[in-house]
C-alpha cells in the first residue's frame, strides 16, 4: 500500500445555477486588492457571460496561449509554456504573454473639466483619458467587454468551447429559439498542480503549507513573467509599476482572522462555498498526467475522505492539526464534489488540477418558432424540462467542466433537475418523485441534503472555513521563550 | 518529493504582511445607500487612517423564519462602488454658483443693500435673468462660500414669496424611504415656507394605476423572502437579477424548493437564465397573452369545473358577488352601468351613506347588504367596516351567489367593446345571467360582476345569444388563446399549457402562485389594462394576500415604514398644513410646456364613449377638468398670488374664505395657472434639487425642460400642434422660455442636474450623515451613519435646509416679516371623507353644479406661517404632533405621553417660553422618528390596532401584543437591523417571525380593502372607466409610431426606426453610480445602445460603433453593443445616463455642435385623462398614489452611425 501524503487545502465550490451575474465579487476584490497603479487592469475575480470569450479575452485558447500541462512520455506532465531549453530563452521575450490588447488599457475621465470649465456655448463632458498615459483614450476594450452577450456576433460566437457543436448547433445558439447565457466568476483555483509555481524561474512563488494557497513572494518576484504564461486562466498578473506578479491571494488576511474572502463574503447571489479538503499529494503527478477521459475520476479520487481513519492517521502524521480535520469533516465543498459528485472543476484538461468546484447551471427549456410563433419544446405535461431538452447542449457545459465527457455534467444536472422534483412532491401529490431519485442516484436524505445546501444555507454552512492558527507561526519562529513573540510575526513591521 | 513543495517556514514568508497591511483597517461603522433604490442594504464601512477604504455587506440579520433563506448578504456592485465617490474628483467638495449669477447678485447687492430687493432687482430684469439663464449647462462656475450662497437663496425665496407666493418655489427629491431625513430636510423647510413639493412615483410612471384601482392601495407587495414560498413564479417586465441583486437568490433558490419560474420578456434578458421557460413575448404585449391566460382559467377551473378554493375566495374578497346595473347605452344596447347602490333600492335607500353601500344576492337569491364598503367606511357608526359574510343591516349570516348562471330570471344581451384593432372599438353582443330587481328608479336588470367578467372573456356557459368564441382556437374573439398570437408571438399551445399549470399550483397550493412585475410593462400607455390582466389571473385563482402568492410589483416602489411619525416631520404638519404637494406628472406635462406639442389624445387612447367630457380632447383640457373639480393639485395655485386672493376676500368682507374664492372662479376673475400656465403669474420660479437628479434622469421630456424651465438651447425639433384641439387652456402664441428664476442643486456629485444648475451645494454622502432607510423588498430598519465626517466642506442635507432655514429667519427679521395667513387649496383626498364627494362626473364651469370646496372643487383652508421662526419651528416638533396624535390612511393612534415623555428625557428646544422636541441635530430627528412611529414602538402599534379594531368591529390587536413593549432606538438599529412590527397602515404580518406578504391582513382579519366595495375589484364603475371601455379588464392596442408622433419631423427613412425602451441597468441606480469608474470599466465606458445583430447590419452599424439616436425630442451620442440577445425592432439605453461623462459631440440639429443627449433626450411625458378622475372611492388623489403617470415606453427613434470621429 502506498502511503498517503495528506495535505489540507482550503478549496471552493460556485454554485452556478445560483451565480446572477452581478460582479459584485469582482468589485469587493478590486477595492480592497487591486486599486493602485500598475494593478488597475488585475481583477484578480471576474465574471465572465458564456457563451463568451472572458478576460483576458480567449483566455481559453490555449492553442495559444500554451497554458498549463501537456501530458508525453514522461512519467510527468510538463509545461507546456516552457520546455526545457526553451524556458530560459523565454525569461526575456515570452510571446505567449497577453499584450494590452488581450486585457485592456485602463481609463478614467476628465471629471475636473466638469467643474473647471469656462463658460462657452456646448456643455461640457468628461472625455475619457487612458489611466496610462494621460491622454484621449478610444475605449476598445474593458474587463467585462462581452458581459451579457454584449458584441455576440464578435465575441460569444468565438468562444474555445463552442469547437465541441455542430455548425448548425452553433449557428442556431444565436437564434432566439435556443439562445441562452450564464456566468462565470473566476478566481485563482489555487491548484493542487499550479503552473504558475513550476514556472516560476526565481522561485518566487509557493502554495502555502497550512491551507495550500498560492501566492507570489513580492520580495523574490523579479518579474520574469513566467507564471503569468504558464497558467491556463491567466491568473497572474503583471504588474506595471512594481515590476512584479500578482495574483489572487484568497484574502489570507480575511482567511487568517476568520472571515470568508472578500469575493466570497460579498456574493449576493449566495453562490460560494469554502472548505477544507484533504488530498493525497503523493498522487499528483499521476493524477495529472492521467489520460484525458479519466481526469474527472482521478482527480475526484485523489480527494480524501475526512472521515476515514486512515485519512485521518496519516494526516495526523503529516502535521494536519485537529482544528483543520474537524473542518474538513463539516466541508461544504466536500460534500458537493466528492458526496454528491454535483461540482466540477474547470478545464481539467489543463491538469493543474484546481482546487475551485463549480455545479453547472440549469438553463431554460429550447423553443422553436413555426411561422412567427413561439412555442416551447418537449413534454408539454411535464412542469420541469429534462435535461436534454435545455437550449446549453451539454456537450458545450462538458467542454468548461469534464474535458468534453458530457457524462458528470449530465449527472450532476439530473441530480439538481432530481431536488427539484422531490421538493415539489412534497406538496404535489400527483407527482411521484422515487423513479427521478432512483435515476439520478439520490436518495430522499441526499436530496434533502443538496437543497439544504443549496437554498437555505447559513453563512456559516457556506463557509467551513480553515481555522489556521496563527500561533503556530510564531513558535516555529523559535523563540517562543521571550514573553512576547508577537513582533517577530509581524506585529511592528511596515510596508 | 511531492511534484509541488509547499511552504510552510513562516521565515521565508514574512513578505506575506505586505497584504495583511493592506487589509488593515482602523474602525467599521455600519451604514447604507440613501441613492433611489429599493435594496436597504446594511454595509459595514471599513476606515482607515480617518477615510472610507471600503464597504462590505453586514451579514447579522437577525433570521426570522428558519424554512427560508436568510437575507445575508445584501448589497450589489453598485452600493459597492459607493466609496469610489467621497473622494473622487466627481465629488462636489464646495459650494458652487455659476459665475454670471454671481457677479450680477453681488453686483445687485451693493447697489440695493437689502437682499431682498437686489434678489428683485435681478429677476425683474429680463436682460440681467437671461445673462445666467443662457449659462446654464456651459461651465462658468465659481467656488463660493456658504455664508455668500445662503443668504441668496434666503432672498430669492423670501423675494418670490412675496411678489408671487410661496407656492413658486417647488422642490423635488425621489423616494424618502431611502434616507427618510434627508429628504424631509427639504420638504419640511419648503412646506414652511409654503413651497411645494413634487411627487416622484407617478413622475417615473413606477405608481400602478391598477393598484389603486383595484385595491385602492399605492402599492404593498410581498418582502423578497416570501417569493420562497412561491410554487410558480410569473416574471413579467422586470428583470430580477439584474435590478434587484440582493433579492434575487430568494427567486433562485424558490427553483430548488420545487418552484417553477416562466419569464416573459423581449429580450433573453438575465433573469431568463434562470428560468424553467423564457417567453420571448413581444414588448409591451403581455396583457393580451395574460388576458388570454385568463380566458383559459376561467373556463376551466370556474366553469367546466368549479374550484372551491377559488369559488370561496371570489365570493369573500372580491366585488364578483356585487350586482351591477344593466343600462341602455343610448342606442338601445345594454352595457353595465354602476354597481346597484343600498340607495337605489326601497328597503335600504335609507340607510346613512346609502349611495356608498352596495348589494348582493345571496344564495337564496335574497338581497344583501355586505359591510365593509366605502360607505361603512364613512359612515357615523362605527364597526361595520370588515369583510365578514354578515348582513349589515341585521348582521345575519348569508353566503353571497357569485353567479347568477342558472338562477336569472331574464339572458340579457349585452354590448361590449373589443379594442383589438386601432381605430373605433368593434362591439360585440354577449349574453350574461341576469335578474329583474325593483328600484326606487323603477325596474332593472343586475347581474354580477363576476358574471360580467365572464362575458368579457368570452367565456360560454352556453347561455345561447352573442358572439362566443368557438374554441381556444378561434381568433376571431378576444380573448382567446389564438386571438392572442398576433400580439404576443406566442402559440396558443403554450398559453393553454402555461394557464393549466398555473391553475393547478394554485388549486395545490391555495393560491401561492405569484407574478414579479416592473418597469417592462408599468412603463406603456396602456399599463394599467396589462397590469389588472395579471392582477386578475391572480385574483380568480385565490393568490392575493396569500404568502407566496400575489401581485409583486418592484419598481420604483418605496416603503417608508415609520409613515406616521415621519410625514408629518417631513411636511411641517407638525405646525400646520396641510402641506403642498403636486403630482410631478402634471405639473410637468404642464409647465414644461410639453402638452403644447401633444395633439388630442384620441390616437393614443380608443375609447367607448367620446361623449363623456372626460374621454376626449387634448390631455391638458382634461388636466385643467381635473383641477377644477378637485381632483388633481395645481400648483402654483392661480393666476395671482394667493396672498392677494385673500386680501380680496377679506376687503370683501365675507367669513366664508372658500366661499368667495369659488365665486371668484365661477366668475373666471381667478384661474388656475394650469389654465393659463405660459402666463407668467403662473410659471414655478425657484426650484430645489436634492437627492435627485431632476433634470435629467427625472426629465421625461430632457429637452423640453432645458428650453422652457431653463431657457437654454435644447434639441427639440418638434412642432407645436395643441392650438386647435385646446379648449379650456389658454393658448399663448409664444411658449415662453426660461421661467425658472432660480435652480439649486444639493448634491455629492456633480451629475447633469447639477451642471445645469445655477447653484450647487456640496452634500454629506452616505457614509458622512445619520439617516434612516426602509424598504418593502424586506422587513427591516436601517441606519445610515457617519464613518466620517462631511468631506470638504459639505453638510447634510439635515444641516443645509436647517442652515438655510436659519439665514430664512434671520432675514425675514431684518425685514420685519409678520406672521401672516395663507390661502392653502388641495384636492380631495383618498383616505378621507372626500372619497365619497362625488358619485358623478359635474363641471361646475358648465353649470352642472356648484363650486363647493370640498365637493365639487378643491378644499380651501387658511394656514398661518412665520417667516421668522422658520428656524424654529424647523428644528421644533410642533403642538399638532402631540395634540391631533398620529396616523396613516385615517387610522390614528394617541402619542402626547410620549411626547411629554420626550421633554422629559431627551434633547429639546426651547424657545418663546415652550419647550418641545428638538429636531435639531440629524440623530436626534432620527430618533423622533423611531419613537413616535408605530412600525418601531411596540405600544403605538398596539394603540394603532385599538383604533383599527373600532372601524372594523373585530379585534386585532393580537397582531401588536407580541411586541408591545418592544421600541427601537437608533443606537440599537447600530448594533442590528431590527425587523418593523405589524400595524394597520401596511397590510402584510410580520408577527411570529412570518415573511411579509401584501393584503395578509385583508384576507386573515378580514379588513377591507379601502375601494368602493371594499373588496379588490374585478369591475370598476366610474362613469369615465365605462366611457373610456375600461370597467372590466381588456386589451387596448399600443399606439404605433404614427400615432404617438415622435417622427413627425424626423423622417422615419433617415435611418433605422426601432422602438426606444430604457429598462433599469445593471452598472446604475438610475444615473447614480453610472459614472463611476468602477462601473464604467465593467461596462463599455458608456451606457451603449443595445440592438440585434441583424438590424444593426441593416444599418452598415457595427459593435462598438459611435451612433446616433435621434427623434423629434433630441438626440443621443453612444456607442452601439450588438447583440443576438436583443430581438428586431427595439433598442435598449439602460436608464439612466448622464451626459456629464464620456458625451461627444453632436451636429445632428442642422449642423451646430451641441453636446449629446442623455436617455431622456428621447422621451417626453404622455398622460392617460383617464387616471385623473377624482372624489370616488379608491379613485381619489394622494400623494404618489393616484393619478396620471409619465409615460415613456411608447417611444421611436431613428439609429443611424455618426459620421467622422468623435467630437469632445
Amino acid at each position: 500500500m502506498v502511503k498517503l501524503d495528506v495535505r489540507a487545502q482550503v478549496s471552493m465550490v460556485f454554485h452556478l445555477d445560483k451565480c446572477i451575474g452581478c460582479h459584485t465579487c469582482s468589485l469587493a476584490c478590486k477595492n480592497l486588492w487591486t486599486e493602485r497603479p500598475g494593478a488597475e487592469y488585475m481583477w484578480w475575480n471576474n465574471v465572465e457571460t458564456k457563451p463568451g470569450t472572458g478576460y483576458p479575452s480567449n483566455w481559453e485558447d490555449q492553442d495559444r496561449w500554451q497554458g498549463g500541462w501537456s501530458v508525453g512520455q514522461a512519467p510527468s506532465p510538463v509545461l507546456r509554456s516552457q520546455g526545457k531549453l526553451t524556458g530560459l530563452l523565454k525569461l526575456f521575450y515570452n510571446a505567449n504573454q497577453p499584450g494590452l490588447d488581450d486585457y485592456y488599457e485602463p481609463w478614467t475621465y476628465r471629471y475636473s473639466d466638469l467643474f473647471d470649465a469656462p463658460q462657452g456655448d456646448v456643455q461640457p463632458s468628461a472625455a475619457p483619458i487612458s489611466q496610462i498615459t494621460g491622454k484621449p483614450i478610444d475605449i476598445k476594450r474593458g474587463p467585462n467587454w462581452d458581459d451579457d452577450l454584449g458584441g455576440s456576433p464578435l465575441y460569444a460566437e468565438n468562444d474555445p468551447n463552442l469547437a465541441s457543436l455542430t455548425e448548425d448547433e452553433r449557428k442556431s445558439l444565436f437564434e432566439v429559439e435556443r439562445m441562452t447565457m450564464m456566468y462565470l466568476p473566476r478566481i485563482c483555483n489555487h491548484c493542487t498542480n499550479p503552473a504558475c509555481v513550476a514556472a516560476c524561474p526565481s522561485g518566487a512563488l509557493y502554495k502555502r503549507g497550512e491551507d495550500g494557497i498560492v501566492l507570489v513572494n513580492q520580495d523574490a518576484c523579479r518579474g520574469w513573467r513566467a507564471c503569468v504564461a504558464a497558467c491556463p486562466y491567466k491568473k497572474v498578473f503583471y504588474n506595471w509599476k512594481t515590476g512584479k506578479s500578482e495574483k489572487c491571494i484568497l484574502c489570507y488576511p480575511r482567511l487568517e482572522t476568520g472571515q470568508p474572502p472578500a469575493c466570497f463574503h460579498s456574493c449576493v447571489g449566495r453562490i460560494r462555498y469554502m472548505g477544507v479538503i484533504l488530498y493525497d499529494a503523493s498522487r499528483i503527478a499521476e493524477v495529472a498526467n492521467a489520460p484525458v477521459e479519466k481526469l474527472i475520476d482521478l482527480q475526484r479520487s485523489m480527494l480524501l475522505d475526512p472521515n476515514d481513519p486512515v485519512v485521518i492517521a496519516a494526516a495526523e502524521e503529516n502535521g494536519v492539526s485537529a482544528q483543520l480535520l474537524a473542518a474538513a469533516k463539516q466541508s461544504p465543498v466536500w460534500k458537493f464534489v466528492r458526496e454528491w459528485e454535483l461540482a466540477l472543476p474547470l478545464h481539467p484538461e489543463y491538469r493543474t488540477l484546481p482546487m475551485l468546484f463549480y455545479v453547472p447551471p440549469l438553463v431554460p427549456v429550447m423553443g422553436h418558432r413555426e411561422e412567427g410563433l413561439y412555442t416551447r419544446a418537449g413534454d408539454r405535461e411535464s412542469i420541469f424540462n429534462a435535461i436534454d431538452e435545455a437550449r446549453l447542449p451539454v456537450k458545450y457545459l462538458a467542454s468548461l467542466f469534464s474535458a468534453g465527457d458530457p457524462e458528470p455534467v449530465k449527472a450532476a444536472l439530473r441530480k439538481l433537475m432530481a431536488v427539484r422534483w422531490h421538493r415539489r412532491s412534497l406538496e404535489f401529490k400527483t407527482i411521484d418523485p422515487q423513479q427521478i431519485l432512483a435515476d439520478a442516484g439520490l436518495t430522499v436524505e441526499q436530496a434533502n441534503a443538496i437543497y439544504r445546501l443549496t437554498a437555505l444555507s447559513t453563512l456559516e454552512e457556506r463557509f467551513v472555513l480553515p481555522p489556521l492558527q496563527r500561533e503556530e507561526a510564531l513558535s516555529t519562529f523559535g523563540d517562543t521563550a521571550a514573553e512576547d513573540c508577537r513582533q517577530s510575526c509581524g506585529l511592528g513591521r511596515t510596508m | 518529493m511531492s511534484w509541488i513543495q509547499d511552504v510552510f517556514d513562516p521565515k521565508s514568508r514574512s513578505w506575506e504582511e505586505m497584504y495583511r497591511n493592506r487589509w488593515a483597517h482602523d474602525r467599521v461603522v455600519r451604514s447604507t445607500h440613501g441613492v433611489n433604490c429599493t435594496g436597504s442594504c446594511s454595509w459595514n464601512i471599513h476606515v482607515k487612517q480617518g477615510l472610507v477604504a471600503w464597504e462590505y455587506q453586514a451579514l447579522d440579520y437577525p433570521r426570522f423564519d428558519p424554512d427560508t433563506p436568510s437575507y445575508e448578504p445584501r448589497g450589489c456592485q453598485r452600493g459597492m462602488s459607493q466609496s469610489w465617490y467621497i473622494y473622487s474628483a466627481l465629488r462636489v467638495k464646495y459650494p458652487y454658483v455659476r459665475g454670471a449669477l454671481l457677479d450680477l447678485w453681488n453686483e445687485a447687492l451693493i447697489t440695493h443693500g437689502d437682499p431682498i430687493a437686489a434678489w428683485e432687482s435681478l429677476v425683474t430684469n429680463d436682460e440681467k435673468r437671461a445673462a445666467w439663464q443662457k449659462a446654464r449647462g456651459k461651465g462658468g462656475f465659481r467656488r463660493t462660500t456658504w455664508n455668500e450662497v445662503l443668504p441668496m437663496l434666503a432672498a430669492a425665496n423670501l423675494s418670490t414669496a412675496a411678489r408671487h407666493g410661496a407656492d413658486r418655489i417647488i422642490g423635488f427629491s425621489p423616494i424618502p424611504a431611502m434616507s427618510m431625513i434627508s429628504y424631509a430636510a427639504g420638504a419640511r423647510y419648503l412646506q414652511l415656507l409654503g413651497g411645494v413639493c413634487l411627487s416622484f412615483y407617478d413622475w417615473y410612471c413606477d405608481l400602478p394605476p391598477a393598484s389603486p384601482e383595484i385595491w385602492g392601495e399605492q402599492t404593498d407587495v410581498a418582502e423578497s423572502a416570501d417569493w420562497y414560498k412561491s410554487r410558480y413564479v410569473a416574471v413579467v417586465g422586470s428583470n430580477v437579477l439584474m435590478t434587484r441583486t440582493p433579492d434575487a437568490h430568494f427567486l433562485v433558490e424558490a427553483r430548488h424548493q420545487g418552484a417553477k419560474v416562466v419569464v416573459f420578456s423581449p429580450d433573453f434578458n438575465q433573469t431568463s437564465k434562470v428560468a424553467d421557460e423564457w417567453v420571448p413575448i413581444h414588448q409591451g404585449q403581455d396583457g393580451a397573452f395574460w388576458m388570454s391566460a385568463t380566458h383559459v382559467l376561467l373556463k376551466e377551473f370556474h366553469t367546466d369545473r368549479r374550484v372551491a378554493y377559488f369559488d370561496d375566495y371570489m365570493r369573500r374578497y372580491t366585488d364578483g358577488p356585487i350586482l351591477v346595473e344593466l343600462i341602455d347605452d343610448g342606442s338601445g344596447a345594454l352595457r353595465p352601468g354602476p354597481m346597484l347602490r343600498a340607495s337605489s333600492i326601497g328597503e335600504t335607500k335609507s340607510e346613512e351613506l346609502s349611495d356608498w353601500k352596495l348589494l348582493v344576492f345571496d344564495e337564496e337569491l335574497k338581497l344583501r347588504m355586505p359591510m365593509g364598503t366605502a360607505g361603512h367606511r364613512w359612515q357615523k357608526k362605527k364597526g361595520q367596516w370588515n369583510l365578514e359574510s354578515r348582513d349589515a343591516r341585521d348582521g345575519a349570516e348569508y353566503t353571497p351567489k357569485l353567479t347568477l348562471f342558472g338562477a336569472s330570471d331574464e339572458i340579457a344581451e349585452i354590448a361590449i367593446d373589443d379594442f383589438t384593432l386601432p381605430g373605433p372599438p368593434r362591439t360585440l353582443k354577449r349574453a350574461v345571467p341576469a335578474r329583474r330587481v325593483m328600484t326606487v328608479n323603477g325596474p332593472r336588470l343586475v347581474t354580477t360582476s363576476f358574471d360580467l367578467l365572464l362575458a368579457q372573456y368570452g367565456v360560454d356557459r352556453g347561455l345561447g345569444k352573442g358572439e362566443w368564441p368557438q374554441s381556444y382556437d378561434d381568433a376571431s374573439q378576444p380573448f382567446t388563446p389564438a386571438w392572442q398570437e398576433q400580439f404576443t408571438g406566442v402559440s396558443a399551445a403554450d398559453v393553454i399549457r402555461f394557464a393549466r399549470e398555473w391553475g393547478d399550483t394554485a388549486e395545490t397550493t391555495q393560491g401561492r402562485c405569484s407574478i414579479i412585475i416592473g418597469a417592462g410593462v408599468n412603463h406603456w400607455y396602456h399599463n394599467n389594462l396589462i397590469y389588472r390582466a395579471c392582477i386578475t389571473a391572480l385574483m380568480i385563482t385565490g393568490c392575493i394576500g396569500r404568502s407566496g402568492g400575489g401581485w409583486n410589483h418592484y419598481v420604483g416602489q418605496e416603503k417608508l415604514a415609520p409613515q406616521g411619525s415621519w410625514a408629518p416631520i417631513a411636511f411641517a404638519l407638525d405646525w400646520g398644513g396641510p402641506a403642498r404637494l403636486q403630482n410631478a406628472p402634471s405639473f410637468h406635462y404642464m409647465h414644461t410646456d410639453q402638452w403644447r406639442y401633444d395633439r388630442a389624445f384620441k390616437d393614443l387612447c380608443p375609447v367607448t364613449d367620446e361623449k363623456h367630457p372626460m374621454a376626449t380632447g387634448h390631455t391638458a383640457d382634461r388636466q385643467a377638468m381635473a383641477v377644477r373639480n378637485g381632483w388633481l393639485p395645481c400648483f402654483p395655485q392661480f393666476d395671482q398670488p394667493n396672498r392677494s386672493v385673500l386680501e380680496g376676500a377679506r376687503k370683501s368682507g365675507t367669513e366664508d374664505i372658500g366661499a368667495y374664492v369659488a365665486a371668484q372662479l365661477r366668475e373666471r376673475k381667478l384661474r388656475f395657472s394650469m389654465e393659463d400656465p405660459d402666463n407668467p403669474q403662473s410659471w414655478p420660479r425657484v426650484f430645489y434639487i436634492w437627492r435627485g437628479n431632476a433634470l435629467q434622469a427625472s426629465a421625461k421630456g430632457h429637452e423640453y425642460f432645458l428650453r422652457h424651465y431653463l431657457g437654454v438651447d435644447s434639441a427639440v425639433i418638434a412642432e407645436e400642434q395643441a392650438k386647435d384641439d385646446i379648449r379650456d387652456v389658454t393658448w399663448r402664441d409664444e411658449a415662453p422660455r426660461g421661467k425658472m428664476d432660480l435652480i439649486v442643486d444639493i448634491n455629492f456629485r456633480m451629475d447633469t442636474s447639477a451642471l445645469y444648475s445655477d447653484v450647487v451645494l456640496p452634500s454629506a454622502s452616505w457614509y458622512e450623515k445619520d439617516d434612516l432607510s426602509s424598504t418593502d423588498m424586506h422587513t427591516y430598519i436601517h441606519p445610515l451613519q457617519k464613518a466620517v465626517n462631511p468631506c470638504w466642506e459639505s453638510k447634510s442635507d439635515w444641516q443645509i435646509f436647517r442652515d438655510l432655514a436659519k439665514h430664512t429667519q434671520d432675514l425675514a427679521r431684518a425685514a420685519k416679516i409678520p406672521a401672516f395667513d395663507d390661502l392653502v387649496v388641495t384636492p380631495l383626498m383618498h383616505d378621507t371623507p372626500a372619497e365619497i364627494a362625488q358619485p358623478a362626473v359635474r363641471d361646475w364651469t358648465r353649470g352642472e353644479c356648484e363650486p363647493i370646496p370640498g365637493r365639487t372643487m378643491p378644499n380651501v383652508t387658511i394656514v398661518s406661517r412665520d417667516y421668522a421662526n422658520i428656524y424654529n419651528r424647523f428644528i421644533s416638533v410642533g403642538p399638532k404632533f402631540r395634540d391631533m396624535g398620529l396616523g396613516v390612511h385615517g387610522t390614528k393612534y394617541a402619542v402626547d405621553d410620549v411626547y411629554d415623555e420626550w421633554l422629559r428625557s431627551e434633547p429639546v428646544e426651547t424657545w418663546d417660553g415652550r419647550s418641545y422636541p428638538s429636531l435639531r441635530e440629524d440623530r436626534t430627528a432620527c430618533d423622533v422618528i423611531l419613537r413616535f412611529a408605530a412600525e418601531t414602538n411596540g405600544e403605538l402599534a398596539w394603540r394603532a390596532f385599538q383604533n383599527e379594531s373600532e372601524k372594523s368591529g373585530r379585534d386585532h390587536s393580537h397582531l401588536a401584543a407580541d411586541t408591545r413593549g418592544v421600541r427601537y432606538s437608533f443606537d440599537d438599529l447600530i448594533q442590528q437591523p431590527r425587523r418593523v412590527f405589524t400595524t394597520p397602515f401596511w397590510t402584510g404580518i410580520t408577527t411570529g417571525g412570518r415573511t411579509y406578504a401584501g393584503f395578509a391582513q385583508n384576507i386573515e382579519e378580514l379588513l377591507p380593502w379601502r375601494t368602493l366595495s371594499g373588496r379588490q375589484h374585478l369591475y370598476l364603475d366610474h362613469e369615465v372607466y365605462r366611457a373610456y371601455g375600461e370597467h372590466l379588464p381588456t386589451y387596448k392596442p399600443r399606439p404605433d409610431q404614427e400615432a404617438i408622433g415622435d417622427l413627425a419631423v424626423m423622417q422615419p427613412q433617415d435611418g433605422l426606426v426601432l422602438n426606444y425602451l430604457t429598462p433599469h441597468g445593471k452598472w446604475h441606480i438610475h444615473s447614480t453610480y453610472g459614472d463611476t469608474l468602477r462601473m464604467l470599466t465593467l461596462s463599455r465606458g458608456t451606457e451603449p445602445a443595445w440592438m440585434n445583430d441583424k438590424d444593426a447590419a441593416s444599418a452598415g452599424i457595427k459593435d462598438n460603433d459611435w451612433v446616433e439616436i435621434v427623434n423629434d425630442h433630441g438626440v443621443v451620442v453612444t456607442r452601439a453593443c450588438i447583440s443576438a440577445r436583443i430581438p428586431r425592432g427595439m433598442c435598449l439605453i439602460y436608464h439612466a445616463t448622464e451626459r456629464t461623462t464620456g458625451t461627444p459631440k453632436t451636429t445632428a440639429r442642422e449642423g451646430k455642435p451641441m453636446r449629446g443627449g442623455a436617455h431622456n433626450s428621447l422621451t417626453r411625458a404622455r398622460l392617460k385623462p383617464l387616471f385623473m378622475i377624482g372624489g370616488y372611492a379608491q379613485f381619489t388623489w394622494a400623494f404618489n398614489y393616484w393619478g396620471p403617470q409619465g409615460i415613456n415606453r411608447d417611444t421611436y427613434v431613428v439609429v443611424r452611425r455618426m459620421k467622422g470621429a468623435p467630437q469632445w
